[in-house]
């Protein structure tokens, strides 16, 4: 079991996501929500760093988010999964404890 | 206090605003209007209606003066002057109308 | 005290929004405020940089997270006579968009030209 590493705050605004990008071990779950979610999309400036966090793990945004800001839930990053509200219960509930970035 | 249309009883604010714009309908509006004091005439309505468009359109009941402009360009500027409009809302357009058009109290302090 | 106003001096008035519509009040707060201000017939700017750029995004759907979508007011700031709105480039490169991803007119210019913009301003509030 590993860590579920939840982020809400822009990565534009402050550098919880960046730091929760150094802090994941492999294998560990990151879920992006609130106005964190503009840091799944990609053509970002931090699109890189993103892309590169999920080859190792697994990165997931909350849909009602993007939806909320107009972000196109099909222009997310390779390998970042959109979840719902649900999806969000699911992935609190297979962790062994959950790392909230706020 | 509440307002009841059509045997259902809706919420609204101290000021008689409703809580929940959703629940608005053209029963509720007579009677929002009789509380109000005001006869609906389709002149009455004209304004309504197109308070409700506005609020459709932008989300928000527009100011007195963004409202005549508006009413000016659509319905012209007879219907638009200050007479006109306090001669069917004695209160306050802008204030009047948007109650019995379900809104939120207008936007802005004029 | 409409003439009054009228006679009284005009100053040039900006509003810097900084921050993304939903995750705080501060957009809504902002908006609400310049739309009220609008009264006082002054020459306002309306600046949107950094995660500001995001308050003008199309196609906002807020209903699953059970707030207002209040993105559509920023289209009636025509009808209120405010109609100097900038975004500067960089914020929308570093955020993937561009100025066809916005939902009103905006001026688009560089940082470095707003930066002059601001300095020329007699009021400036910032959210």
């Amino acid at each position: 079991m590993s860590l579920l590493h939840t982020v809400s705050k822009s990565p534009f605004e402050r550098t919880n996501l960046q730091s929760c990008l150094k802090l994941a071990t492999p294998g560990s779950a990151i879920l992006l929500y609130e106005d964190a979610v503009i840091g799944a999309m990609q053509g970002t400036a931090l699109a890189d760093l993103v892309a590169d966090a999920a080859k190792s793990c697994k990165l997931h945004v909350l849909g009602p988010d993007l939806a909320a800001r107009g972000l196109d839930a099909s222009k997310v990053l390779p390998g970042i999964a959109v979840v719902d509200y649900a999806g969000f219960v699911d992935l609190a509930e297979q962790a062994s404890a959950v790392q909230a970035w706020c | 206090m509440a307002y009841t249309a059509d045997g259902k009883t809706v919420e609204a604010d101290e000021e008689g605003y409703l809580v929940n714009i959703n629940e608005w309908s053209e029963g509720l509006a007579g009677e929002i209007a009789k509380a109000e004091q005001i006869n609906m005439t389709p002149e009455h309505w004209e304004v309504v209606n197109f308070l409700r468009e506005y609020y459709n359109e932008y989300q928000i009941a527009p100011a007195i003066r963004v409202l005549t402009k508006a009413i000016t360009k659509k319905l012209g500027a007879d219907k638009a002057s200050n007479k006109y409009l306090y001669e069917l809302f004695p209160y306050g357009p802008a204030k009047q109308a948007c109650k019995i058009a379900g809104l939120p109290k207008p936007t802005g302090c004029v | 005290m409409e003439e009054d106003m009228e006679a009284g001096v005009v100053k040039k008035f900006m509003y810097v929004n900084r921050k993304q519509p939903y995750g705080t009040v501060y957009a809504l707060e902002v908006l609400e405020m310049v739309l009220i201000s609008a009264a006082f017939d002054q020459d306002v700017h309306l600046v949107f940089t950094d995660d500001g750029v995001l308050q003008l995004k199309k196609g906002m759907d807020t209903a699953a997270i059970g707030m207002k979508n209040f993105s559509k007011t920023y289209r009636a700031l025509e009808g209120y006579d405010i109609e100097k709105l900038y975004v500067d480039q960089e914020s929308l490169d570093e955020r993937g968009l561009s100025e066809d991803d916005l939902l009103v007119d905006v001026q688009v210019v560089s940082r470095a030209e707003m930066a002059k913009l601001m300095d020329d301003m007699d009021v400036i509030l910032t959210a």
